[in-house]
């Protein structure tokens, strides 16, 4: 908790410019009067309408967000459940199997991940003679497959603070036990569920490298879109659209850490009137 | 009754066994059986025969995830630690900071590296201005592995952040009192007690950075071949499944040991508190 010495203050901002030049290179050239990439000429505002004009883009940025919410709702729906089971379970081969091959698609490569369920899905197809296999389905359990984990591991912890003598309780004043766990356990794992879904929503809506391999020309996302004009030439819109994104990020962070830290001095609050 | 309930939550588990079986088991096992068939399904080592021509394509994947490894950890360690001393608000914004680009789609801002690096690109231009250069940045190994150190940076700073600031200042000031000096400091305590962020960062630059190809085509502009580039080929333009499977299947066997490697010096929770910090 000590001052920062100015050697550090530099090093950081060193750091920081960076991991941020190309992000703030991409944001002025949204603005270019131009259609160049790389040289600014004047300024303007026309690749953002251009942006929200583009059929296409909007096209793909609905599906990425149908995809998203879908995938993340899913795995945030059976890996909480799975995360009670697994809670459940005595320490032992079975768990420590489970938990394994749960992680697979976390420490695999991407590319690996990719491929795997793009030969699943092709092999599928052709015993069942469909052409054309890969689309939103296909993507859809790929996104569920790698959020799958991240749900797992954010409830999990969660579960293992909850008092098991608390829904033991409310069983025996009588609850019945589905509605002892939503009583009980479910609110105090929410936090978890919650940042559980958070994450896959996030992974989902990012995912290049996995969805490149698992989708087909019927269902686009927007990094595929992205990719698919990398591979020729990008032009300004992306860029707008790359700055809209930063900001609505941006403020999202702002929001949350503002309702942490209000979570967190009311916490304090409460704590010194019980002292 | 009691027991009844243990199993009924037991069988929650069901669901996801069967998803991680079908998704993630059956799977790879279909990567292992398209590496081992041809085209007809036959049985045949062609495939694993044909992967010697790409041992050199291999061994410069590894290299330069080696070296990208590197850079990140020299650059992440002092940053980490700055970070973890500071005053808490001031912690909460740089992890902030250091988050947000990951939250940024990848592809647009490597492409934006591209024109920063280009012969007559930003850096050269601004160069230019005062009289040096232009140097030739961009499509060399630099280039590459500087877009590896940029995409996969914050991989390594929040997990090795994450075991500092739960590192106990008594340790430090203990080995200080009873007499060690800095260097002493860090290399028996500080060091230490961070490993397992270190390792699990590690893996976590390591694994992307030997797979990738989107990075290795933008800013290697084909002439730095990487072994994802070869992969990505087999199934997007030349349709040849069965040696890509086969090219996969090595990936994945060379990254599993080198991370059992690493394991060897980590311990297991500091995954779970990399996963957990990503948030």
């Amino acid at each position: 908790m000590t001052k920062m010495k100015p050697a550090s203050k530099i090093y950081i901002a060193l750091v920081l410019i960076f991991l941020y030049l190309p992000i703030f290179m991409l944001m002025i050239l949204s603005f270019n009067g131009s259609n160049s990439t790389s040289v600014m000429n004047g300024v303007s505002l026309k690749w953002y309408v251009e942006l929200f004009r583009s059929e296409a883009t909007m096209n793909a940025l609905y599906n990425t967000l149908v995809l998203a919410v879908t995938s993340s709702l899913t795995a945030t729906v059976i890996g909480t459940v799975a995360a009670v089971g697994i809670d459940k379970m005595k320490k032992g081969f079975a768990k420590t199997m489970i938990t394994t091959v749960t992680n697979i698609p976390m420490m695999n490569p991407e590319i690996v991940t990719g491929v795997s369920l793009m030969l699943l899905f092709v092999f599928i197809g052709s015993i069942l003679k469909i052409n054309g296999v890969l689309g939103f389905w296909t993507l859809f359990i790929a996104h569920v497959t790698f959020s799958l984990p991240y749900v797992i591991l954010n409830v999990l912890p969660k579960l293992s603070q909850v008092d098991p003598n608390l829904a033991q309780a409310a069983q025996d004043l009588g609850c019945p036990p589905v509605k002892a766990f939503f009583k009980v356990v479910f609110p105090s794992i929410l936090p978890g569920i919650f940042a559980g879904l958070i994450m896959a929503f996030t992974l989902s809506l990012d995912d290049f490298i996995i969805s490149y391999f698992v989708s087909g020309p019927k269902f686009q996302t927007l990094p595929i879109y992205i990719f698919s004009m990398t591979k020729k030439r990008v032009t300004p819109d992306m860029y707008a659209l790359f700055t809209l994104m930063f900001i609505a990020i941006l403020v999202l962070l702002i929001l949350v850490n503002v309702f942490q830290s209000k979570g967190e001095k009311k916490a304090k609050k409460g704590g010194a009137r019980n002292d | 009754m009691n027991k009844k309930n243990s199993l009924m939550q037991k069988l929650c588990a069901a669901p996801h066994i069967v998803w991680s079986v079908i998704f993630i088991v059956v799977p790879l096992a279909m990567v292992v059986y398209y590496a081992l068939t041809d085209n007809n399904g036959n049985f045949s080592t062609v495939n694993i025969e044909r992967l010697g021509d790409y041992t050199t394509t291999f061994l410069r994947s590894i290299w330069l995830g080696i070296i990208a490894t590197v850079i990140c950890l020299v650059i992440a360690y002092p940053l980490a630690y700055i970070i973890s001393q500071s005053k808490l608000r001031v912690q909460s914004t740089m992890v902030m900071l250091i988050m947000i680009p990951m939250w940024m789609n990848f592809l647009l801002r490597t492409y934006s590296w591209m024109a920063l690096l280009e012969d007559s690109g930003v850096i050269n231009t601004l160069l230019g201005y005062i009289g040096i250069g232009p140097f030739k940045m961009i499509n060399t190994q630099g280039a590459v592995v500087l877009g590896m150190v940029y995409n996969f940076l914050p991989f390594m700073v929040l997990p090795i952040y994450s075991v500092m600031v739960k590192l106990d200042k008594n340790l430090v000031e203990a080995a200080q009192d009873l007499g060690a000096n800095k260097i002493n400091v860090f290399s028996k305590v500080i060091f230490p007690s961070t490993l397992s962020g270190v390792v699990s960062g590690i893996t976590m630059v390591f694994v992307p950075s030997v797979s990738t190809f989107y990075i290795s085509q933008k800013l290697g502009g084909g002439n730095v071949v990487l072994i994802g580039d070869i992969i990505e080929m087999q199934f997007q333009v030349s349709n040849n499944f069965h040696f890509g499977a086969a090219l996969s299947l090595v990936l994945m066997i060379l990254i599993l040991i080198c991370m059992a490697v690493m394991n060897k010096f980590g311990d297991p929770e500091a995954d779970e508190a990399a996963g957990g910090v990503i948030l």
